[in-house]
């Protein structure tokens, strides 16, 4: 059925709690209100109280809570409100639930889906539009995915859920109602660690995900050239083959990222393009990014956000190089 | 029930034992001869396992280390109380708890000397690893009990931390948690009166860390902790009561480190050798000696001695003897299957 992102989340929950009694959600707002942007809707009344937590607010206390449940047998999917609040927990992700696996040698592993939404687009208030997925995708042992669409989002959030490894997993605020498309009824499995080619092309590779996907489509879409866009799906562990193996046929790349650019995920695949592709390049691989400044209040967004004329730029300078 | 009759907010608190070893008839538990004998067992094969370690270290056989002596009894006591099915999530000094619960002490030497493989303990022991950033894992603690009482499994968790860990806000968020899912939890705070060189006020201003419970709605009870029979009378009845699905309980043991926070550490600094000696007095081990001595069922302490320190050395030994870590060892587990990009950063095959 048609489903936006909110639905088809929503749909992967569900699914996989019907199919997997140890899967629980815990969070804030999560149950009775059905969380603030209504993704969890419904699910505390087809699951009940024991498996749908309304939590204190606590963030720490939210992922340090779903840490224990992971090892003792259970598979939390925790939820926190914006990626903003999300710093309150980054003690519990990087000191214990990235580690554990490694330090007891495979004796304790912690698989918990970390879901929050995430960037800008919706005019929110302060510590609402966060892009700091490089955060996250910097620990060893954290993988981070950032699905682009409805069908995407259900399909990752599946295979984040069945993983036996902590996920982090982002949600693109702007995408949540953004827009709609077929979504299967049933399970729909997308498996982490492979980007996906949204658009084939000879001229040049564009690499985002999440948000920036459909904001690449539209920039492209009134251009000469013929160009490749990749959703790289998983920030890390990040599937360099995908992006190396296009930019070789290519000989241009351009990185797409609503995060600031400095020590952003741009700069890693760029240096993982160098590393591969060097000698096929025509260009130096271009970042179009956010500044690195501090999100501005809405009425200076517009300096901010990533935009199409951005990413057209981006592109032509790549191309005239 | 002994959380009635000791209020933590009077200032009362639970002891079996005198200093001297004289016992209270009415307060004592019910425990067998060979039970009390295994008990000084565990405690002196702790202090000299303890000791052991210490000299490890001076001699850069063994990485930094957390002594526990004058804890032995504080750790002990919650420890004998659980069931194999139950869970023990310890901080960093707890070895005597971990003894008890069937960590072999050359794992845990192990992993002082440096080797992830000191945290891979027998199949079977419900144990998470040391966590060093302070307070961290009490909500994990939380967690996994709420999974056993989703799953209306009667396993209980039982979570150590120190008097400086009430201070952190993992332990605040970990105990609010515990209250409000009622889930079957015991918190032991071991007050040993320093976060290395920080005193107990300056920690907190409440005049018990016990008394902290009856903020998160469950009760708190404090407890003499250099005696292991108020310590063991405590645990069994809060555990008892996680079991029966009526949640949590804070325990307060009372205790003293009579040594470094670290063997990195010198605690002349901060405190004076008068205030120390008054506390070896109190020392847990001598004060359980009397007790045995006096009921006639010490035993032959010389050859106990010796079977221990036979141990002590064979454990030794042993952790020495493991090979150090292959470069796949370190790598392997980064995540359940390592990424192409992490393999060839592991190169040469990982051997």
């Amino acid at each position: 059925m048609m489903m936006n992102m909110v639905q088809s989340i929503n749909s992967a929950l569900a699914l996989e709690m019907e199919r997997d009694p140890s899967v629980v959600i815990l969070g804030e707002d999560v149950g009775v209100d059905g969380g603030v942007f209504r993704v969890t809707d419904g699910l505390l009344g087809k699951f009940g109280e024991g498996r749908v937590i309304d939590t204190p607010l606590a963030e720490a206390g939210i992922v340090g809570t779903a840490i224990g449940m992971a090892m003792n047998g259970l598979r939390p999917v925790a939820e926190m409100q914006f990626m903003g609040f999300s710093y309150l927990a980054l003690n519990q992700m990087i000191n214990h639930a990235a580690r554990m696996r490694n330090r007891t040698r495979g004796r304790l592993t912690v698989p918990m889906v970390l879901r929050m939404p995430y960037g800008a687009g919706v005019k929110a208030l302060e510590h609402h539009s966060e892009s700091t997925e490089a955060l996250y995708a910097q620990i060893p042992g954290l993988k981070v995915v950032v699905p682009s669409t409805p069908l995407e989002a259900k399909g990752l959030l599946t295979a984040s859920i069945r993983d036996p490894d902590p996920v982090v997993f982002l949600e693109p605020t702007r995408s949540y109602r953004m827009l709609k498309e077929e979504v299967p009824d049933g399970e729909h499995l997308v498996p982490l660690g492979k980007a996906r080619t949204v658009q084939e092309g000879d001229d040049v590779t564009i690499v985002g995900w999440g948000a920036m996907i459909p904001l690449i489509q539209r920039a492209v879409a009134d251009l000469q050239a013929s160009v490749e866009i990749i959703d790289l799906r998983t920030i890390s562990p990040m599937d360099s083959e995908a992006v190396v193996d296009s930019v070789k046929r290519t000989g241009r790349a351009v990185v797409v990222h609503e995060s600031p650019r400095s020590f952003g995920p741009g700069a890693e695949i760029a240096s993982r393009i160098y590393e591969g592709a060097i000698l096929k390049l025509e260009a130096p691989v271009e970042r179009v990014t956010a500044p690195d400044i501090t999100v501005p209040l809405p009425k200076g967004e517009d300096h901010y956000y990533v935009n199409e004329r951005m990413i057209k730029e981006g592109i032509e300078r790549t191309l005239r190089f | 029930m002994l959380t009635d009759d000791f209020d933590p907010t009077k200032g009362e608190m639970l002891r079996v034992m005198d200093e001297e070893g004289n016992v209270e008839a009415s307060l004592m538990p019910k425990m067998s001869k060979e039970l009390l004998k295994k008990m000084y067992r565990n405690m002196l094969l702790t202090r000299m396992a303890d000791d052991k370690a210490v000299k490890l270290q001076r001699q850069g056989r063994l990485g930094a280390y957390p002594p526990s002596k004058g804890q032995e009894a504080s750790q002990l006591g919650p420890a004998m109380v659980l069931k194999e099915g139950d869970w023990l999530i310890w901080a960093f000094r707890e070895m005597g708890a971990l003894l008890w619960k069937g960590v072999p002490l050359q794992t845990l030497y192990l992993y002082w000397m440096g080797n992830e493989l000191g945290n891979v303990y027998p199949e079977g022991v419900k144990a998470t690893p040391s966590v060093v950033p302070v307070g961290s894992q009490i909500p994990h603690a939380v967690g996994i009990a709420y999974a056993s009482k989703l799953r209306g499994e009667k396993d209980i968790t039982l979570a150590y931390f120190g008097d400086g860990a009430t201070s952190e806000g993992e332990f605040h968020e970990g105990l609010n948690f515990a209250g409000v899912f009622k889930t079957p939890n015991v918190f032991v705070c071991q007050n040993n009166q320093f976060a290395i060189s920080t005193r107990r006020e300056r920690q907190s201003a409440s005049a018990t860390l016990a008394q902290k419970a009856v903020a998160y709605g469950f009760p708190g009870i404090l407890v003499d902790g250099n005696d292991v029979l108020a310590m063991y009378a405590a645990a069994n009845e809060a555990v008892e009561r996680a079991r029966k699905g009526k949640g949590p309980t804070l325990i307060e043991s009372y205790t003293y480190r009579m040594s470094d926070h670290t063997t990195s550490d010198d605690w002349r600094k901060y405190r004076s050798k008068e205030e120390v000696a008054e506390w070896e007095r109190k020392d847990p081990l001598k004060r359980f000696r009397s007790y045995l001595s006096a009921q006639g069922i010490l035993g032959d302490e010389a050859s106990l001695a010796k079977e221990l320190t036979d141990i002590v050395e064979k454990a030794a030994a042993e952790a020495e003897a493991v090979p150090l870590p292959s470069r796949s060892d370190v790598f392997t587990h980064t995540y359940s299957d390592i990424p192409p990009y992490l393999r060839s950063q592991m190169g040469g095959g990982g051997k």
